[in-house]
């Protein structure tokens, strides 16, 4: 069912000096690919999707029982429900948008972050250790609900013109270069945008997933004769690249978070 | 088994999004999303509120609490100062009666002295004219006496005596008189 079942189940037999002519299982491409755990409709529902809703599941449930009946002086999962909520409402939200402007926003984001950040944890807990934001088609559902949100905010605000000159980044004091700026503006803006936007999260924990599978499986690949000491030494960067990825799944849901704000900002803004 | 893996490795392209996933990821967050913002959010939201605003409600209390300390303490102030004023006021009126008194209590010293001298002066003059009027019998007694004793014959014819002895008397008064 896990990651490494699904890697290791090539060859449990795998060991170094074994001597039984094969090589060390690295883990790739298919480290991400699951068998399909059922079929609806001839479509296959997989690990992936399971631990999505699973995420899901857990996101509401914690601020169900931290928010629905709240009390003037919380009790403790109260708190620390607050204390998640106001870091992503007065960290992100209100830095970026302001109080005014941003109060819409707060409810997409804190489900953004809360649900991200949880998609992520998932690589690091035992029997699951999968990061569902390494599937491209998670942080591209999520990066696509930002675009079309700032997208439509651009043109709204700023009218069908103005948004063009928005994402263009017109200034007339440019003259000669503005054509080649606006290309180059509306490529960045537009395009690239809300491309490196879903990259960068999905990159992160792609790359991170394959680094803790790396160091887990060399640590069973190692685990024979002489090589015993280098199998420590694969285990212990197992568990610092564990400590590594809790901080990196912070930061991207963070970082995810805090780039939807700054596109939002952007439409919302004066053009000069 | 590998050929398998490897056959789905070769089309497994990791920046094309499958569809299904996709779907259930949008889903996914579209539960969270809904939860939150339609009802966990405004919830907490408007116990935040109450919340600012109790808090706010208590320091406006405090503030209230502390201007009537304010207050009160400047009554107090207030009253000290009215009430050292008072007790200033009350000394100084102490002290004029007590000259009052004191002049009033040596006046009736005086008057006490004067009488208690009058009284004296009265006394002695009765006394001297007690004295006086004794010795003048006591001296006519004696000069008849003397008189008769030196004449040889008794004078005791009382009307020639008495007039006698008035007469010397009053001349040694005149001779007072005249003499002071």
């Amino acid at each position: 069912m896990s990651a490494e079942k699904t890697t290791l189940a090539f060859d449990w037999s795998c060991r170094i000096l074994a001597d039984n002519g094969c090589g060390f299982p690295a883990p790739g491409l298919h480290s991400f690919l699951f068998k399909p755990m059922f079929t609806v409709g001839g479509y296959e529902f997989n690990k992936p999707m399971l631990l999505a809703l699973i995420s899901t599941v857990l996101v509401v449930g914690f601020f169900w029982a931290a928010f629905s009946k709240p009390k003037l002086v919380p009790g403790k999962l109260q708190m620390i429900g607050e204390a998640g909520y106001d870091f992503v409402r007065r960290g992100i939200v209100y830095e970026t948008l302001g109080k005014r402007d941003g109060e819409k926003y707060v409810p997409l984001m804190v489900s953004l972050f809360f649900f991200i950040w949880i998609m992520n944890i998932w690589s690091v807990i035992p029997l699951m250790q999968f990061p569902v934001s390494s599937v491209i088609a998670f942080p591209a559902a999520l990066a696509l609900i930002v675009y079309l949100l700032w997208m439509s905010l651009t043109f709204r605000t700023h009218g069908f013109v103005g948004g063009l000159k928005n994402v263009t980044g017109y200034d007339k004091s440019l003259g000669a270069v503005l054509p080649l700026v606006m290309v180059i503006e509306f490529f960045s803006n537009v395009l690239v945008r809300p491309f490196t936007h879903m990259v960068r999260l999905f990159a992160n924990m792609f790359a991170g997933h394959l680094l803790l599978v790396m160091f887990t499986v060399s640590s069973w690949y190692l685990l024979n004769s002489w090589m015993v000491p280098a199998a420590g030494v694969s285990f212990v960067m197992t568990i610092v690249m564990i400590v590594f990825e809790l901080f990196v799944q912070l930061v991207q849901a963070y970082v995810f978070v805090l780039l939807a704000c700054t596109y939002i900002q952007g439409a919302l803004a004066k053009h000069h | 088994m590998n050929a398998l893996v490897l056959a789905a490795t070769e089309e497994q392209n990791p920046l094309v999004p499958p569809g299904p996933e996709f779907v259930v990821g949008l889903l996914a967050f579209a539960v969270v999303f809904f939860f939150l913002a339609k009802k966990l959010l405004p919830a907490i939201n408007k116990v935040l509120d109450e919340r600012r605003e109790a808090i706010e409600g208590g320091i406006e209390k405090a503030d209230a609490a502390q201007t009537e300390a304010q207050s009160v303490l400047e009554q107090y102030k207030a009253q000290l100062a009215e009430a050292r004023h008072e007790a200033a006021r009350l000394r100084q009126e102490a002290l004029e009666q007590g000259t009052v008194l004191k002049e009033e209590l040596r006046a009736e010293g005086q008057r006490q002295r004067e009488e208690i001298i009058a009284a004296g002066h009265a006394q002695i003059e009765a006394d001297r004219k007690q004295a006086a009027q004794s010795l003048r019998q006591d001296v006519g007694k004696l000069a008849t006496d003397l008189a008769g004793k030196l004449v040889g014959e008794s004078l005791e014819d009382h009307a020639r005596q008495s007039r006698t002895i008035d007469r010397f008397l009053s001349e040694l008064e005149e001779k007072a008189e005249a003499a002071r």
